[in-house]
Formats: C-alpha cells, sequence, structure tokens
C-alpha cells in the first residue's frame, strides 16, 4: 500500500466516523437538539466568514446582514403565503395554524427566496464596498452591519421593533428539534463541500492571490472585482439559508438580538474562524466545534461568569494561537497535516 | 496598424504628481520583437512612464497606443489582458503560495470566463509551470511557499510568472537589482532567450549599464521627467548629454 492510499484510506476513515456521529448525535443527545443545530450553525458562520476573512483577507465585519435578511425574508414568506399580517398575528402562536404541508411549502419557498435576497444583496454591496481596501473595508461593512439592525428595527411590516414571532412547527411533521438538526446539518454539509470544492479550482488560487497582492494580482491581469463580488456572494448564499432557518429554530425574530446580532454571532463567525486558523477548510470547523463546547460548558458550570470566561477565551485565543489551531499544528507538527504534495510528485517518488 | 509596426507608442505623455513633474511630453516607440531599454538617474521618471502604460494612475495628456489600440483610458486588469505585462522593482509575488500556484494563477487570463473561474488547471499547465519554473532555475524549490525564497529568488520566479502570462510585450523594471552579480549574466542570457525563442518583446528599465548595454538595441534615457537622448547603446554610452546626467551636472 503506498503513503497515498493509506492517507486516502484514513481520510475516507475520518469522514466516515464524523459522518456517523453527526448522524447519531442527537440520537444519543435527544435532550440536546438545539444546542447541537447551533454547533452546526457556528460552523456554518465560520466557514462563511473564511472565505472572505481568511482565503481572500478581506476582514468582514457585516456578514451578518446576510443571514439577518435571510431570516426576515424566510419568515415573512412563510406568514404571507397564507395570511395577511392581521390575520396571522391572531393565530402566531398556535400549532394548526399551519397544515404539515403548508410548513414544508412556505419553509422551502421562504429559504429559495432567502437564498436568492442574499446573492442579490451581496453583488450589490460587493460592488460597492469591495472596492475598499484593508481597513477601509473593515469599518464600512461594521456599520453596513449596525445599519441593517436598525433599519429593520424600523420596519413595521416586518414587526419593526417588538420582533416578529415565525409560525409554529405543526404537530404532523415529528419532531422538531430533530427535523432542525438535519436541516442545520444539511446545510453546513453543503457548504463545506462547496467550499472544499471551490478552493480547489483556478477561484481558490485567485482568492488567495488576492489576499497575498492585490495589485499584482490585476497587474498580471486577474479580473480580482469579480473574484472578490463573486466570493461574498457565495458567502452570502450559505448565510442567507442559514439565517432562513434559524429564525424558526428560535420561533421569534428579533432585529437587534437575533437577527442582525452583530455583538453576538458576528464577532464570533470572527473568532471561531480565527481560532481554527483562517484560510484552511478545517480550521473553522474546528474552531466552531471547539468553540461552541467550550461556550456550553461556561454557560452551565460558569453561571454568571459566561460572559468573563468567553472573554478570557477571546483574549488566549488571540495571544497563544495567532494562527489558529491550523496554523499552530502546521508549525509544530507539519507531518500531521501530511505536507501538501501534489500527485505527480508522488508518482516520482514511487 | 499606424505608427509604422510598433507595438507600443507613447506620444508626448506628461504625468505630474502635484506640482511635481514626472514625465514631460515623453514619446517613446517600442517596435514588435525588439528589446528596448530604458534608463536615467535616480527620480528621473522611469517608473513613472511605467505606471503610465500599465494603467496604474491616469496620465495628464498625450497618448499610448498598444498594438495600434488606444489603452491610456483602461484599467490596469483590462491592458494586461490585452499582453501589456509588467513586474515590479520591489518584488511582488504571492508569498503564502507556493511557487507552483504563484506559476498556475499567472496563466494568461484573456479568455477567462464565469464558467472557467470553476474549473481546475488541465495538465499542460503543469507541465508549462514545471517548465519555466527549470527555465529560471526554481525548479528544485517548487514545492516552496514564495515568501520563504530570497529576494533574488522570488524576482526569478515574478520573471517565470510574467513568461506564464504569454503577454506580448514585458515591461521589466530593474530585473537585475538584487541579484547575485554571478547570475545577473544567466538572467541576460535568459531574457535574450525570452525574447528570441518565445518572441516576447521587452522594454527594460535598468540601472546596471553592464547590463542595459548587453541586453538592449536601443535606448531611451530620461532626466527629470524629460526624455534626454535616445539611440544604439554605444551612442548613448558616448553622449555627453547622458554622461552629465549621471554624473548630477545636468
Amino acid at each position: 500500500m503506498s503513503a497515498r492510499q493509506k492517507t486516502d484510506g484514513r481520510k475516507l476513515t475520518l469522514y466516515a466516523a464524523i459522518a456517523g456521529l453527526s448522524i447519531a448525535a442527537p440520537f444519543i443527545m435527544p435532550n440536546f437538539y438545539i444546542q447541537l443545530s447551533y454547533l452546526w450553525l457556528m460552523v456554518l458562520f465560520a466557514l462563511t466568514w473564511d472565505v472572505v476573512g481568511g482565503q481572500m483577507g478581506y476582514n468582514s465585519f457585516g456578514n451578518i446582514v446576510f443571514f439577518g435578511l435571510g431570516m426576515y425574508v424566510t419568515a415573512v414568506t412563510q406568514r404571507d403565503l397564507y395570511y395577511t399580517i392581521n390575520e396571522y398575528a391572531t393565530v402566531a402562536g398556535r400549532v394548526d395554524a399551519l397544515t404539515p404541508r403548508q410548513y414544508l411549502t412556505g419553509l422551502s419557498l421562504g429559504l429559495g427566496m432567502s437564498a436568492v435576497a442574499g446573492v442579490l444583496l451581496a453583488l450589490i454591496l460587493g460592488v460597492l464596498v469591495l472596492r475598499l481596501r484593508g481597513h477601509y473595508f473593515a469599518i464600512s461593512t461594521l456599520g453596513i452591519g449596525f445599519a441593517a439592525g436598525d433599519i429593520a428595527g424600523g420596519i413595521d411590516y416586518i414587526g419593526a421593533g417588538s420582533g416578529l414571532v415565525t409560525p409554529v412547527f405543526p404537530s404532523g411533521l415529528g419532531e422538531r428539534g430533530l427535523f432542525y438538526y438535519f436541516l442545520f446539518l444539511i446545510l453546513a454539509v453543503a457548504a463545506f463541500l462547496t467550499f472544499k470544492w471551490i478552493y480547489s479550482t483556478r477561484f481558490g488560487l485567485a482568492i488567495n492571490a488576492i489576499r497575498d497582492d492585490e495589485d499584482k494580482a490585476e497587474a498580471m491581469g486577474i479580473n480580482t472585482t469579480r473574484y472578490k463580488v463573486l466570493a461574498w456572494t457565495v458567502a452570502a448564499f450559505f448565510l442567507a439559508l442559514a439565517g432562513g432557518a434559524t429564525g424558526n429554530l428560535i420561533g421569534f425574530i428579533d432585529p437587534v438580538d437575533t437577527a442582525f446580532a452583530g455583538a453576538t454571532f458576528g464577532v464570533w463567525m470572527i473568532l471561531m474562524a480565527i481560532l481554527g486558523g483562517k484560510g484552511t477548510i478545517w480550521g473553522p470547523v474546528i474552531g466552531a466545534v471547539i468553540f461552541q463546547i467550550t461556550q456550553e460548558l461556561f454557560w452551565t458550570f460558569l453561571l454568571g461568569w459566561q460572559r468573563v470566561a468567553l472573554g478570557a477565551l477571546i483574549i488566549a485565543i488571540v495571544v497563544f494561537f495567532p494562527q489558529g489551531i491550523m496554523g499552530f499544528v502546521r508549525h509544530n507538527w507539519p507531518e500531521l497535516l501530511g505536507h501538501r504534495i501534489e500527485a505527480r510528485e508522488e508518482e516520482e517518488a514511487a | 496598424m499606424k505608427n509604422g509596426g510598433a507595438l507600443l507608442s507613447v506620444e508626448n505623455v506628461s504625468k505630474a504628481f502635484g506640482g511635481v513633474v514626472a514625465n514631460n511630453k515623453i514619446s517613446v516607440n517600442v517596435p514588435e520583437g525588439r528589446i528596448i531599454g530604458l534608463i536615467g538617474p535616480n527620480g528621473s521618471g522611469k517608473t513613472t512612464l511605467f505606471n503610465s502604460i500599465v494603467g496604474y494612475h491616469p496620465i495628464d495628456a498625450g497618448s499610448i497606443s498598444f498594438e495600434g489600440t488606444e489603452i491610456s483610458a483602461l484599467r490596469v486588469n483590462d491592458i494586461a489582458r490585452r499582453g501589456l505585462l509588467r513586474t515590479f522593482q520591489q518584488t511582488r509575488v504571492y508569498g503564502k503560495m507556493t511557487c507552483v500556484q504563484n506559476m498556475q494563477i499567472s496563466v494568461p487570463n484573456a479568455h477567462e470566463s464565469f464558467a472557467t473561474m470553476f474549473t481546475k488547471y488541465p495538465d499542460e499547465v503543469m507541465d508549462k509551470a514545471e517548465h519555466l519554473l527549470e527555465f529560471v532555475g526554481l525548479y528544485s524549490k517548487r514545492r516552496l511557499r514564495a515568501g520563504d525564497l530570497s529576494f533574488g529568488q522570488q524576482k526569478l520566479l515574478e520573471f517565470a510568472m510574467a513568461l506564464m502570462n504569454e503577454p506580448k510585450l514585458l515591461l521589466l523594471d530593474e530585473p537585475t537589482a538584487g541579484i547575485n552579480p554571478t547570475l545577473i549574466n544567466g538572467l541576460i542570457e535568459r531574457l535574450k532567450r525570452a525574447n528570441a525563442d518565445l518572441g516576447i518583446t521587452l522594454f527594460v528599465i535598468e540601472h546596471n549599464m553592464r547590463v542595459i548595454m548587453n541586453l538592449a538595441e536601443h535606448i531611451y534615457c530620461l532626466a527629470h521627467g524629460e526624455l534626454l537622448a535616445e539611440g544604439r547603446p554605444d551612442d548613448i554610452q558616448n553622449d555627453q548629454r547622458v554622461i552629465n546626467a549621471y554624473l548630477g551636472a545636468h
């Protein structure tokens, strides 16, 4: 067995183990549906942040807008498909407000609309904001994130500051927690596979080139604007879908605390990507898992101090893992990751 | 084609930064298939002229045409896709990517479309990348990160990346600066081969007189933002105005 077959075999075992664990987890720990769904949401956050923030080197503090937009678009679609706003107010909390069929139709149509809305917003914002570089880009996206929450809080159609209730999960559809757990699992896996694939194409090298030296990339004839906008669009697509699902998981949408939650989700997505290792495919996944588990432990065992503990964790991340876990491992035990060797060199060696 | 077969034609180009006139009515012709030199003391406006040609900044007056098409209003990457490429004085490579990746991403982008953005590179690209890395003597370093190479090696890598892009005209900004003197002869040889074998027209800024006299067939000399002299290397070398400019008498 060659070295390559051995690593392939090991990889296959690893993937199978992760898949098995992911599918079994909600049955092993039925009391933790929500937390487990959040785990996949965190993975989605970190992966989508990393495509622009890590692989392309554009630190965005405003990715949360796509998440919030998706959350509202899905909820509004679910509502408006079967009710007027006034009617909805009277039936909102009832289990029989929507039949299972109506619920599924509304949810899938809503998620589809969210994805479209997220992509369109990313195209528009991208063309405007991605002209800026470095700190200027970071600050402007921070502004977008703040503005979005305030704007949403002023629109009556989506419930303004008092928020919006998503339809209650109908009783005929089985276990609600299980349903959403698998929805988030599918989204996270789809995002992971999509990113893994596009990082292996020209697109991956092009956004890495933009990260390393954008002027050089332009001077070599790369259409940098197109790549930059597209990278943000892919992130927005998955974030909008995640947002639509999260609104239904929580059951209630607050413009600032859940939808455009820049101070929590918006910061966490950056931290998780940095913790795991920016600019790698596994880094954001590992970072998200560690972050989510640590956070749950803090809530359970350090109640009252959980925010202090989280703050300490953030400082520890920045001080001890400036390159992230993947960067740390690559630096100290490069053989663990296997030196990135392409196929033909191994043929030579064989 | 106008301008009698000139691949690049710069006519009366002026560029000022505030009150500093960096280029004043400069006219330069680069005929196809040749190696043309550009010399001048520090601050004479050579790099500014390069920047104007590749579209890095707008010009104040004059015209720049490439293959008979006016390019002075086009953007940097549009111009590069037409086959007019430049290398930088302060070497620029993609530091966190391997040499091979640096080469792969440098393939010509002229026919880049939405569909090709998400494809992998065919084997020919890899073959060509390795061939060119061998050509500049970096084959054994191909798996290293570009940022870990020495300055001189990065310069060679940048040159190989430019060749990978298959330009018609390559503007080289001080290709031998920072390169080990014993390697300079090899580099001159490679530049000449790129010109003769690959058919790439070269327009070279160079401070090393020995290099430029060996390399170029025709030389332009700038001083204080103005075109001071032009001619064959021998004539330039003996031109009293050029000698004065370099000795600071101008």
